[in-house]
């Protein structure tokens, strides 16, 4: 233990403040599938969580898919993820508790610690966290639970609302669609089911938190949103692990049902350590008249490849992606967005913001795509880059096709340095130097954290002060 | 001693030309200088040495503020110590909006004088003071939620450096060329708040390249700036040869005396 732990303490970061892990606990899980990916390891997650036969069949399936599939060589570098060394299912407490002091203690010390409970108290309509593979507390708010709003754990809602899953599920992402989505949806476990009735808008956000704290851990959650006529949901997912030397895995699949009129608002703030891969396939459908939101920050991680995506199936709907991307050192963020028009007058804004700073790497990866109909379309894709340093990169990827003459696009795209200038500027007035640089970086984002919740902006500002802490000078 | 003591200040660019060619010179608190020069003779050099600016090199003398040389601080510290420079033309930082930027600014200063605890402005007195110095300045309302200078026209730009200089309340302020860009009431306006700030507590060092401004700001001292030197110093009469007779009656004679 004291050899790992030195390799732990070796491995923080000054700026990481949720590094912390609970080692004496690791032992105490509930659960613990061996090392290594197998049709026995499927069989055995499906059967302990005693599943219909279609899942279990679906699992199986998905296996084979994603063994069949090559690895993208495009992107980030995903050679060196040792599939064999990562624990693909743990779970750690018997039971979901509904009530924060049910928990045992260390896993609430843990929530304590991420400022969950207190954040539910303050500004929040419900509450999911997950620990590992397995949610292990939930709670909706009484009101929204009786205007039939479904807040769930997506096994909870597999269990309990099976209709719907097996009527959703995979259908915008299908289990073949990439190596991690084939992946996950062999593996999946936990993540969130939503469903909100027509009509019903739910004014608080929703919050679901995800934290890894076993060392080469697996985490694939599985969520589904259906957001029905005229609804309104705004769900929040936070995420962070503790530090390892060696490498964990975040490979989620996000899917969402925007029905007409109806509308989303989907918000990351992803703050993984710095060993973690973080693999995630995340699509939208907007039908009539819906809109849907995505707003990514992603600001921690190993690697992160992830471009949320929005299908405007229907005339009138509204796509936006919103991306903050920020790469530190070791650091590859490629991010970015898609937004597929298929309808006719329906419009999209992509915005990224991408910072790259210590030997970081930021990219925007994005598609654009006009199908042929799809007349009166508008879209504006707007990518700025922000290099701090010589040492770090930044690259622009954007894919634009389209198959409609009665369309309107704008692409805009600027790569700039942090000004010596605009610091000197700023240190005139008698702020120090790294505060200066992350006020230049803050302000830099900040037509994307304005559209925070005022919580969250705080947040991203104070994580991207943190990132910036004793980096420059 | 007077509050900011320069002396035989040489200041060379990264490629090593030397720009200015050994300053001595003196502003006490209650004081206004004024340094005139042509284009070109260093004055804004000057001024962003005294700052701190990173690309310009300090080869040999000494700034002593307070009695203390600054020659090796960073620009924030400088600040913090009671410097301020009113730029030339200041930067734009968007997406901060002047009162945050504001704000930090003060909470930063606050801070350094507080032993480096942090003693941040309460909420209401800020507002009081924000609201108080931008009457007095005539800066419109609106500016405060704006972006630092982000598309701010040139008189917005310097109203903007005023309003920052009267909530720092710095004991030495250096305005370069303020008045350039500004039409007459603006430079009433930024004539008049230099005017109200310099005090038992603040005194003022105005870089210009036009004797304009100096009708506003009725300077003590007046400092003649060429080639990197000051080569006359006088009372506010020297301000006036100057307008009247130009530089060149300075140049070829004093510049044969400093070769």
């Amino acid at each position: 233990m004291t050899a790992s732990e030195t390799d732990v303490v070796k491995g923080i970061r000054s700026e990481y403040q949720y590094g912390f892990s609970n080692s004496d606990e690791a032992e105490n899980y509930f659960f613990k599938s061996g090392r290594g990916l197998s049709h026995e390891l499927v069989e055995a997650i499906s059967e302990h969580k005693n599943e219909p036969d279609w899942m279990r069949k679906f699992r199986h399936k998905s296996l084979d898919y994603f063994l069949a599939r090559p690895l993208p060589t495009w992107g980030g570098n995903v050679a060196e993820i040792d599939f064999d060394n990562i624990y693909y299912y743990i779970k750690p407490t018997e039971k979901q508790a509904s009530k924060w002091e049910d928990l045992p203690a260390d896993i609430l010390d843990t929530w304590d610690k991420l400022g969950i409970p207190e954040a539910e108290k303050k500004y929040l309509a419900g509450v999911g966290a997950q620990y590992e593979s397995e949610v292990v507390y939930h709670k909706l708010q009484a009101d929204l639970e009786a205007q039939g709003v479904l807040f769930l754990d997506m096994d909870s809602g597999l269990r309990e609302h099976e209709d719907i899953v097996k009527q959703y599920m995979g259908t915008i992402i299908p289990q073949n669609d990439n190596k991690f989505a084939a992946l996950n949806s062999a593996v999946w476990s936990g993540g969130s089911f939503i469903y909100v009735p027509p009509g019903v808008r739910i004014e608080l956000p929703l919050q679901a938190y995800f934290r890894i704290n076993a060392e080469n851990m697996g985490q694939f959650e599985r969520t589904l949103i259906i957001v029905d006529e005229d609804a309104y949901v705004h769900y929040v997912e936070g995420c962070t692990a503790p530090i390892y030397t060696t490498d964990s895995l975040h490979s989620a699949v996000v899917e969402i049902i925007v029905k007409p009129g109806g509308r989303c608002r989907y918000t990351t703030i992803q703050n993984w350590s710095q060993n973690v891969y973080n693999l995630v396939t995340k699509r939208a459908v907007a039908y009539e008249n819906a809109t849907m939101e995505w707003v990514d920050g992603n600001l921690g991680s190993k690697l992160t490849m992830k471009y949320p995506a929005i299908w405007l199936m229907g005339e009138g709907a509204h796509g936006e992606v919103l991306s903050i991307a920020f790469a530190g050192e070791g650091q590859h963020q490629d991010a970015g967005g898609k937004c597929v028009h298929v309808a006719p007058n329906t419009t999209s804004v992509i915005t990224s913001k991408s910072i790259s700073k210590d030997g970081g790497r930021a990219s925007y990866r994005g598609l654009l795509e006009v199908a042929k109909g799809a007349h009166g379309s508008k879209s504006k894709v707007v990518c700025d880059a922000l290099i701090l340093d010589e040492d770090s990169r930044s690259d622009t990827y954007p894919y634009i096709r389209i198959d409609e003459n009665q369309v309107d696009i704008g692409h805009e795209a600027t790569v700039s340095k942090i000004g010596e200038e605009q610091l000197f500027y700023l240190m005139s007035r008698g702020i120090p130097e790294h505060e200066a640089a992350a006020m230049i970086v803050s302000g830099f984002v900040e037509p994307i954290t304005k559209e925070l919740p005022l919580e969250y902006a705080v947040e991203m500002n104070r994580l991207i002060q943190l990132q910036m802490e004793g980096s420059v000078g | 001693m007077a509050f900011l003591e320069i002396k035989n200040l040489h200041v060379a660019l990264e490629d090593g030309t030397e720009i200015v060619k050994g300053v001595d010179l003196s502003v006490d608190l209650n004081e206004k200088h004024a340094i005139m020069g042509p284009n070109g003779s260093g004055k804004s050099t000057l001024a962003y040495a005294l700052m701190g600016h990173p690309a310009y090199e300090i080869t040999e003398g000494e700034i002593l503020l307070d009695g203390v040389n600054i020659v090796e601080a960073g620009a924030d510290e400088r600040a913090q110590k009671g410097l301020f420079l009113a730029f030339q033309y200041p930067h734009a930082i968007p997406g901060v909006t002047v009162t945050n930027f504001l704000r930090s600014a003060i909470n930063a200063i606050r801070k350094a004088r507080n032993g480096g605890q942090d003693d941040p402005i309460p909420v209401k007195e800020f507002r009081t003071e924000i609201l108080a110095a931008m009457e007095r300045l005539k800066v419109p309302r609106e500016l405060a939620s704006r972006y630092l200078n982000d598309g701010f026209s040139g008189g917005e730009k310097k109203r903007v450096e005023i309003l920052q200089m009267a909530l720092l309340q710095p004991k030495i302020a250096i305005l370069d060329e303020t008045d350039s860009g500004l039409d007459i009431d603006a430079l009433r306006i930024v004539a008049n708040g230099v005017n109200e700030l310099v005090s038992a507590e603040m005194g003022a060092l105005v870089i210009t390249h036009y004797q304009r401004i100096l009708n506003y700001v009725t300077p003590d001292h007046v400092h003649v700036f060429v080639g990197g030197k000051i080569v006359a110093s006088g009372g506010q009469e020297l301000a006036h040869k100057l307008e009247a007779e130009g530089y060149d009656a300075f140049i070829p004679k004093e510049a044969e005396v400093a070769a």
